[in-house]
């Protein structure tokens, strides 16, 4: 409870702020025009951003695993391995390769690239575990190959489709690095740069409303699409694996389809870092990659230690069965953590600034950041490992005298283990490549990895900023195994 | 040993009502199957029993010990019992030596006391505590379920249909173990099962449940020969049932007129129950057939130990009543072939009633 409590503080710490000097001057500062201009770019990159990766997505997952492309396995890593590449590194390579890309147009390209595999994981998920039976059903039924197509893998498809977009629209609204690097304003960007520039956390403030306001809208958007049908399988009996369509003569252009969709997200990246990293005499600046890979390492840990801590109680929740408690405060969690980056970041900043001042600019703060912004993946991880002992196996130890606590520690917590570990796996990546809030609340004098290539990079000094980015990418690696591992039909990222 | 007292138990599942008014005595040191069919709420019962649910209202005792009642309510683990269920539920994360001991103190665990002897008392060998669950057969987990639930030296003992998931020739040998472990533990025991072999052979008191309600409770025998409507009987075995008239001692139906002594209390219009073992089969005219009815085989099943054979008997013009009869032997008649038919032993009277 107290951790949901502490998620949903952000936002309301935000809205009070702005609403500080009345309503009337926050409206008029909503209003001023440049507000519209921001409003407009956010919008229109959203829209985009999540139709291309829509099509991006769901064509490749059906190439990979409903074709006969040939090395499936191979390109089903090699079309998740994008998200091991922070979108902010992957618009530095780009404006390195291309000095002329800017504006929506470099935007759409890079966080397209960079945000596809948000989609194409869920479906690719889905589509492989599609029971052949249904298809049958239809076609038995009458429907052609097309009509069997549409009405029932798409349907099938829809939410896995949904949850995606979800993800991409409400990184798109907390992405700042990706999008400063190519001069391309939005909300997130104009609120950090409110904050640089004139330190003012209270316009500031105002912006992160109506951010908030663009958050709780894609969520709801989300919600209304997901409808309230259901996607269970029904019945028992062995899951078939279905017969691939056969590509035949489109094989090699299939082949060029995900070559240069993996080409272009992950190869253009890795080629330009190794590029860079074998010229380290050309960096104007010291390279200091092990003070930064150290503080990064110790506040990943720290960050990662406390989340998956918090996630035991709500574990532990679910694991007794009071489900409509647990259900309310994971979507408290959820949807708080929905908020981008620079909420939290400037609602902590209000917080300590105004209550605990002491505190202000500690890694104590930066810690509580990266908890709140992570923690579903925590959660997510847990509950779906806690979700899969059987809870008789609860009964079966309080029938040999557990009382219920004793039951989860001795026999739900150890057999939820692995799951717990990759959940606690999961913020350490995600830590280790944050950019946002780590720029507004990291202490005086610390660096991470991400801020060190971000200062390198706004000098445009890349023999300097690109170890750091192979150190974060290295860092980010393991992701794509663990998202691949991952059953659990909601995305972790 | 303690007793186990169950009364006025009613009980719901997501809002509805399983158990209407439940009343059943378990002495000390025996055995009680409850037998019905799927979701007449037996497991629900159990688990009322075990204390994973509570009960509406009702009180169950334990011994002199109310574990539930209008304001005592006895966490599970308190309670003092052992409970097996269908699939054992063994943690897959402990060896078998762990499960068995899981129960026990800290002190006991390290010890590994007992785990020996409880594995040879289910008739599993001494040295099998270092297995993983995962690497037994499904007789081989029940029977450590068993022993992890014997280890407390509970007052009672829950079974929930422990056998249902094994395959047929193991569910008997796991059978007799469970059976042979518990009488040397004298347990109080409780097993819930739909399988009337099963309920028939495990038990000194059976209790048939349907629609939650337990609507009757006896000895094997008592239940199987003497029960006390259609349902009762149908649930322990094959039965039909003959509309007949009884005057006087005697019953007139369509088999013929058969004495009951004592007339089981009816007068008029009642039930022949008749079970397949009691009709004897014979060629039409052979000796000792005076008196005999024909029928008609409509339908022969062959189970290769015995037969079941289907017979319209001619009786009744309007309303033609068909019985089964079970024979034994290599001979089997064939469907339309003519046999006579003869009832052996008193049949049991059960109230008429007007649907067939």
């Amino acid at each position: 409870m107290v951790v949901a409590v502490l998620c949903a503080l952000p936002a309301v710490v935000v809205v009070a702020k702005a609403l500080e000097s009345g309503l009337g001057e926050a409206v008029d500062l909503v209003w001023r025009a440049r507000v519209w201009e921001l409003f407009s770019n956010t919008v229109s990159l959203v829209v985009l951003v999540c139709v291309i990766t829509t099509t991006l997505g769901v064509g490749a997952a059906w190439l990979v695993e409903r074709t006969t492309l040939p090395g499936a396995g191979f390109w089903r890593v090699a079309l998740v391995a994008p998200l091991a590449v922070p979108a902010f590194v992957n618009s530095f390579v780009w404006a390195d390769l291309l000095p002329g890309l800017e504006g929506l147009g470099g935007a759409v390209l890079v966080t397209s690239l960079s945000y596809f595999p948000f989609v194409f994981l869920p479906v690719a998920a889905v589509l492989r575990s599609l029971d052949q039976g249904m298809e049958e059903a239809a076609r038995a039924l009458g429907l052609g190959p097309w009509r069997t197509f549409t009405r029932v893998v798409l349907a099938e498809v829809r939410p896995a489709v949904v949850g995606g977009v979800l993800l991409v629209g409400l990184h798109l609204l907390s992405e700042f690095g990706a999008l400063e690097m190519l001069r391309f304003p939005t909300f997130t960007t104009a609120i950090l740069d409110q904050f640089e520039v004139a330190f003012d956390n209270r316009s500031g403030s105002v912006l992160a409303t109506v951010l908030i306001a663009l958050a709780v809208t894609v969520l709801t958007l989300d919600w209304l699409a997901r409808g309230r049908s259901r996607h269970a399988r029904l019945g028992s009996g062995a899951t078939r694996r279905p017969t691939p369509a056969r590509l035949g003569r489109a094989t090699p252009l299939a082949l060029l389809a995900v070559g240069a969709l993996s080409l272009l997200a992950v190869g253009v990246p890795v080629w330009r870092l190794a590029r860079w990293l074998v010229r380290p005499d050309q960096a104007s600046e010291p390279i200091a990659l092990l003070p930064a890979l150290g503080s990064t390492v110790q506040l990943a840990l720290a960050a990662a230690l406390v989340a998956t801590l918090a996630t035991l109680p709500a574990a532990w929740l679910l694991a007794s069965r009071r489900t409509w408690l647990t259900l309310l405060l994971e979507r408290v969690t959820y949807v708080a953590a929905s908020l981008p980056g620079v909420v939290v970041a400037l609602a902590l900043i209000t917080l300590t600034l105004d209550l605990v001042s002491p505190l202000y600019q500690t890694a104590w703060v930066l810690v509580a950041a990266y908890v709140i912004l992570f923690i579903p993946r925590a959660m997510v991880s847990t509950r779906a490992a806690v979700a899969q002992v059987p809870p008789e196996l609860a009964d079966a130890a309080r029938a040999l005298g557990d009382r219920p606590l004793a039951a989860f520690l001795r026999v739900q917590l150890p057999l939820s283990l692995r799951g717990t570990m990759a959940g606690f796996a999961l913020v350490f990546i995600a830590v280790s490549t944050e950019l946002t809030a780590t720029l507004l609340l990291a202490p005086t004098g610390t660096t991470t990895l991400a801020t060190a290539f971000w200062d390198a990079s706004a000098v445009l000094d890349y023999a300097a900023a690109a170890p750091y980015a192979v150190a974060m990418v290295l860092l980010s690696a393991p992701l794509t195994y663990l998202l691949l591992r991952s059953k659990s039909e909601e995305p972790l990222t | 040993m303690k007793a186990l007292h169950l009364s006025g138990i009613t009980a719901s599942h997501q809002g509805t009502r399983v158990l209407h008014g439940i009343d059943l005595s378990v002495p000390a040191g025996t055995t009680t199957a409850v037998l019905g069919p799927s979701g007449c709420g037996k497991t629900t019962l159990l688990r009322v029993i075990a204390g994973f649910l509570r009960p509406d209202t009702g009180e169950v005792r334990v011994g002199d010990e109310v574990v539930v009642g209008d304001d005592t309510w006895v966490a599970p683990e308190k309670r003092g019992l052992g409970y097996v269920a269908q699939e054992g539920n063994l943690f897959p994360h402990l060896s078998v030596a762990g499960n068995i001991t899981y129960g026990l103190s800290r002190r006991d665990r390290r010890a590994r006391s007992r785990v020996g002897e409880l594995l040879e008392l289910v008739g599993l060998p001494a040295d099998l505590g270092t297995r993983r669950p995962d690497q037994l057969s499904g007789g081989q987990q029940q029977r450590v379920a068993l022993a992890r639930a014997l280890a407390r030296r509970p007052d009672v003992v829950l079974l929930d249909e422990p056998f249902s998931a094994l395959d047929p020739a193991l569910r008997v040998a796991t059978r007799e173990a469970v059976a042979a472990a518990l009488a040397h533990e004298r347990a109080t025991v409780v097993l819930v099962t739909h399988d009337q072999a099963e309920a028939l052979s495990f038990a000194d008191q059976i209790a048939v449940m349907r629609d939650g309600v337990v609507t009757q409770a006896g000895p094997p025998a008592e239940v199987y020969e003497r029960p006390k409507d259609r349902l009762a009987a149908s649930s322990l075995g094959e039965a039909c049932f003959v509309p007949g008239t009884v005057h006087d001692g005697v019953v007139t139906c369509a088999l013929g007129v058969l004495s009951v002594p004592g007339g089981d209390g009816f007068t008029g219009a009642c039930d022949v129950l008749l079970r397949p073992e009691q009709l004897r089969l014979s060629e039409p005219g052979e000796t000792g057939t005076v008196g005999a009815c024909i029928g008609e085989v409509v339908k022969a099943q062959y189970f290769g130990h015995d037969a079941l054979v289907q017979l319209r008997i001619a009786g009744a013009p309007d309303a033609p009543v068909v019985v089964a009869a079970r024979t034994f032997g290599a001979t089997v008649p064939t469907v339309g072939s003519r046999v006579a038919v003869s009832v052996d032993g008193p049949p049991h009277l059960l109230p008429a009633t007007t649907t067939s």
